[in-house]
């Protein structure tokens, strides 16, 4: 289990209710080791990747990848900054951390193929009977990341501008003929979109929606969840800051991107 | 080979809401009764304790509560010329799996059908011809239950009065009650808890339906609303809204479920032993085929066992009756080309919708202050509360703001024309994730020759045994009706004072990866003739009279209301048939 320190309030973020955090621990570096003690190999959207028509993103937590490489990294990092960009307001998927919980998810049991039944024959089916591909998660992203890396050698994803970079990723969206080694674009695509709301928007836990942004940004107030006082007081503008299931008492988020989708 | 085990008197296949109330029923008789569970033990302390219970990802999205289909899947297509392929991942209904069954997880609306949806064909034939009928479509096979609503009064109550139902009646003994669904059948007398409090969507809603003279109401609830001792002596607790219900645990005692109203007095009897992780197979018969002697299972160690027993209770949750008959063959499978055959036959599901209100960014919806099964709602245009004559369709839809939750990962509205990702669309997300309410409609599924259940030619589970095959599609009747209904509704959205109302009736196809309910239903119909029907008005076996099929897969077809409570009193109904008549001179209690 890593421990992650909740970071300061990102920038703007304070006038929507920052007086009532706990107070902010500094992160500790060492703390973002992984088990094996291996720190980040890729600081995350350094500020030359970073497209120029957008605000640069604060610099992101190293992020110590487990499953993907530096190339799948550096396209899931751009990629995910153009799904859910930050504004002047809320940091986006990057800021959140949304590629950190990507690559746990997929070095963990639901890349492995969790909650997934996985015996053939393989059809491809309509869309009214869902996913049909033999691939586990971490399958389907190491082999479409290969094939895109491969088809973008000479001009990577990651140093396109915004612009280019949405427009791949449209292609991709709406690529059901476009195939990346055996997986239509559009399926890697809603995979990517999911997994990035996944990471956006679950709890800290699982290393994403870092200082529980995502829920700051719409007023979710998280895992705190008692409004028996609260319900019938119609309208009310709820002024809480979010908890998380993996806060302790000093408001640290332990982070434990390992739990079992298994019924308690 | 199997261990042959010493005989008990009683088994139930499944140990969730029917498994547990058959269980304590029995047991209370004396009887050795053996619940046979394929999922693990757990109980609200400790395994439903928050905060790890509020986990979005853990059991919205990853679906930790539901039955393992990395084990027994189930396939599907929409209609029987295309190839049924496996739902790898759970998403259009969820059944459960685990003591206490879906029952844990589920929503806690509790209703009751409608006087005329037990004699469903009749009472059409009645009031609209056969002509009318047969114009709705000429593959709907419609029927009626074999039981009365009168017959089963009784048992409404006392299911109502186990989960403590929070609502407010609206006719009891034919006399209308101010605040209560003055469109129900007579019951009895009141809920046994007061309505829940109104959340503030719902106190729109109220506002835009009165405005148009429908009949608003709060739904009946299995969230309580305040403190109950059940008449099993058991404590429920008051709900504190807290907006992990369906698909969750609830960490307060105050969801009905099988841990709150039947098990800790259950689990107390020295007759009555719980086998969790351990997978039936099938139904063992003697050399005649007449008569169970028992079930073959496994246990979470990969032994097989042979458990012999009296009497065999099929309490799996209805698609898994539904197989565990096939597989056990327990009755001639439906055949859809000449239409006989009773197993698998009238699968029928719920017909859904609704629209999106997109409200003034000055009214704060609040939507995680909410509960699984509060909200209001009104029954104008349930079942058959409304002159159809002019439609040409059956069958209606109860409309409601029953919002109950606002776990983003599943609650971000977007209004139409909104980019599906980027900079606009997380503008969008922000601007109405506080200011929008879903109202939801929810309705009959009317059964079809072309819907059925059977086993799938290729797939199998975990030990070698077919999956069961879903063919289904709604039948036009019913996204006819769906789409009249939503067309109110939309009227109800802008009465509501909604800046934008979306509209969102039922179309074909039916799709398998979007949730619309667990309501799985038919496939063991119960009726009063052997030929079409699985199952006697007692819901026992018409060919194997010791084993008796209990839960929503006895429903002929599909009426307005969530399946639960008529699922319940249908249970009671058969155990005290049981009881009072089968113990006493065991065979069948119908002649066929
Ligand atoms: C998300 C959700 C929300 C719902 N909300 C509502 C609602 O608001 N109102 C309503 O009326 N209904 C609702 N339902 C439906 C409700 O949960 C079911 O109607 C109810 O649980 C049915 O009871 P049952 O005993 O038939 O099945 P269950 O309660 O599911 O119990 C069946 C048990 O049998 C076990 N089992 C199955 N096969 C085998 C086997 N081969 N061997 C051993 N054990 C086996 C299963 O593991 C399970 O524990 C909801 C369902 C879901 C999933
Ligand atoms: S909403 Fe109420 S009944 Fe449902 S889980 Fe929460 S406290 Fe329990």
């Amino acid at each position: 289990m890593v421990e992650v320190s909740r970071r300061t309030v990102l920038k703007g973020a304070g006038a929507l209710g920052a007086s009532m955090l706990p107070v902010a621990a500094v992160a500790n570096a060492a703390e973002a080791q992984d088990a094996h003690g291996h720190m980040a190999q890729a600081a995350p959207a350094s500020p030359q990747a970073a497209p120029a028509s957008t605000p640069a993103p604060s610099p992101a937590e190293p992020t110590t990848y487990l499953f993907l490489n530096s190339d799948e990294a550096a396209f899931i990092e751009a990629a995910v900054a153009r799904l859910i960009p930050k504004d002047d307001q809320w940091g986006g998927a990057l800021e959140a951390g949304v590629p950190n919980y990507i690559d746990k998810q997929l070095a963990g049991a639901w890349g492995a193929g969790e909650r997934l039944y996985r015996s053939g024959p393989w059809m491809p089916g309509t869309p009214t009977q869902g996913y049909q591909l033999p691939f586990t998660p971490a399958e389907l992203f190491r082999t479409a990341l290969r094939a895109i890396n491969a088809e973008q050698a000479q001009h990577r994803f990651a140093d396109m501008s915004a612009e280019e970079q949405d427009n791949y990723l449209k292609t991709l969206q709406d690529g059901s003929s476009k195939d990346l080694g055996g997986i239509p674009a559009n399926v890697f695509f809603s995979q990517l979109f999911q997994s990035t709301l996944e990471g956006f928007f679950s709890d800290p836990v699982y290393g994403g929606n870092k200082d529980m942004l995502s829920w700051r940004m719409i007023g979710f107030p998280g895992a705190y969840a008692s409004y028996y006082d609260l319900v019938d007081q119609h309208g009310i503008k709820l002024d809480r800051a979010p908890t998380s299931l993996a806060e302790n008492a000093r408001g640290h988020i332990m982070v434990n991107p390992g739990i079992p989708a298994r019924s308690p | 080979m199997a261990d042959v085990l010493p005989s008990v008197d009683v088994i139930t296949i499944g140990v969730g809401l029917t498994g547990a109330m058959a269980g304590l029923e029995l047991a209370k008789l004396g009887l050795k009764v053996v619940g046979l569970e394929r999922g693990s033990p757990r109980d609200t302390v400790p395994d439903f304790q928050s905060p790890a219970i509020h986990d979005e990802l853990r059991f919205s999205i990853r679906k930790a509560m539901m039955q393992d289909n990395t084990k027994v899947a189930v396939t599907f297509r929409n209609s029987s010329d295309q190839t049924a392929l496996p739902v790898r991942r759970w998403e259009g209904f969820l059944p459960g799996q685990g003591l206490g069954g879906a029952f844990v997880h589920w929503n806690g609306q509790t209703y009751r059908a409608q006087v005329a949806d037990f004699i469903y064909r009749t009472h059409l034939i009645q009031r609209y011809g056969e002509k009318f009928l047969e114009a709705c479509g000429p593959e709907l096979t419609i029927q009626d239950w074999g039981v009365t609503y009168d017959e089963l009064e009784p048992y409404y109550d006392r299911f109502e009065y186990l989960c403590g139902v929070s609502g407010k009646a609206g006719n009891i003994k034919g006399q209308t009650q101010p605040g209560g669904n003055p469109l129900e059948a007579p019951r009895a007398r009141e809920y046994p808890t007061p309505p829940m409090k109104e959340p503030y969507f719902a106190a729109i809603f109220r506002k835009g339906a009165e405005s148009l003279g429908y009949h608003p109401y709060p739904q009946p609830s299995a969230n309580l609303s305040q403190p109950y001792t059940n008449p099993e002596g058991l404590e429920l607790q008051q709900c504190v809204f807290c907006g992990f219900c369906e698909r969750y645990a609830c960490e307060h005692f105050a969801k009905a479920s099988p841990q709150t109203i039947v098990l800790p007095k259950l689990l107390k009897m020295s007759n009555y032993e719980l086998r969790c992780n351990c997978e039936v197979l099938r139904i063992n018969l003697d050399s005649t085929g007449k008569k169970a002697t028992g079930v073959t299972y496994i246990d979470a160690a990969g032994r097989e066992y042979e458990q012999p027993a009296d009497l065999v209770l099929l309490t799996a949750f209805s698609l898994n009756n539904v197989r565990t008959l096939l597989l056990s063959k327990i009755g001639e499978p439906y055949d859809p080309k000449t239409g006989t055959g009773v197993i698998g036959r009238n699968y029928a599901y719920q017909t859904t919708g609704g629209a999106t209100v997109f409200l003034d960014e000055s009214i704060n919806v609040n939507p995680f202050m909410a509960s699984g099964a509060n909200g209001t709602i009104i029954d104008d245009f349930g079942g058959d509360n409304f002159d159809h004559s002019q439609l040409g369709f059956i069958g209606g839809q109860y409309v409601g703001a029953i919002v109950t939750n606002g776990r983003p990962i599943e609650f971000h509205p977007t209004p139409p024309g909104t980019p599906t990702w980027g900079l606009q669309w997380k503008k969008a997300v922000v601007q109405h994730y506080n200011h929008t309410i879903a109202v939801q409609q929810h309705g009959t599924s009317t059964a079809s020759r072309l819907n059925y259940l059977d086993l799938d030619p290729t797939y199998k589970d975990a030990w070698g045994q077919p999956l069961l095959r879903m063919t289904f599609d709604f039948p036009d009747n019913d996204t006819r009706m769906s789409q009249y209904v939503a067309d109110k509704v939309v009227q109800i959205g802008n009465a509501m004072g909604g800046k934008m109302v979306v509209r969102g009736g039922t179309k074909r196809p039916y799709n398998s990866t979007v949730y619309q309910t667990t309501h799985n239903c038919g496939g063991a119909i119960m009726g009063a003739d052997p030929r079409t029907s699985a199952v006697n008005r007692f819901q026992q076996s018409w060919e194997v009279p010791n084993v008796f099929s209990i839960g929503a897969s006895s429903f002929p077809q599909n009426f307005t209301y969530n399946p639960s409570g008529t699922v319940g009193a249908l249970a009671y109904w058969t155990l005290d048939a049981i009881k009072n008549q089968y113990l006493k001179s065991p065979g069948p209690l119908v002649p066929s």
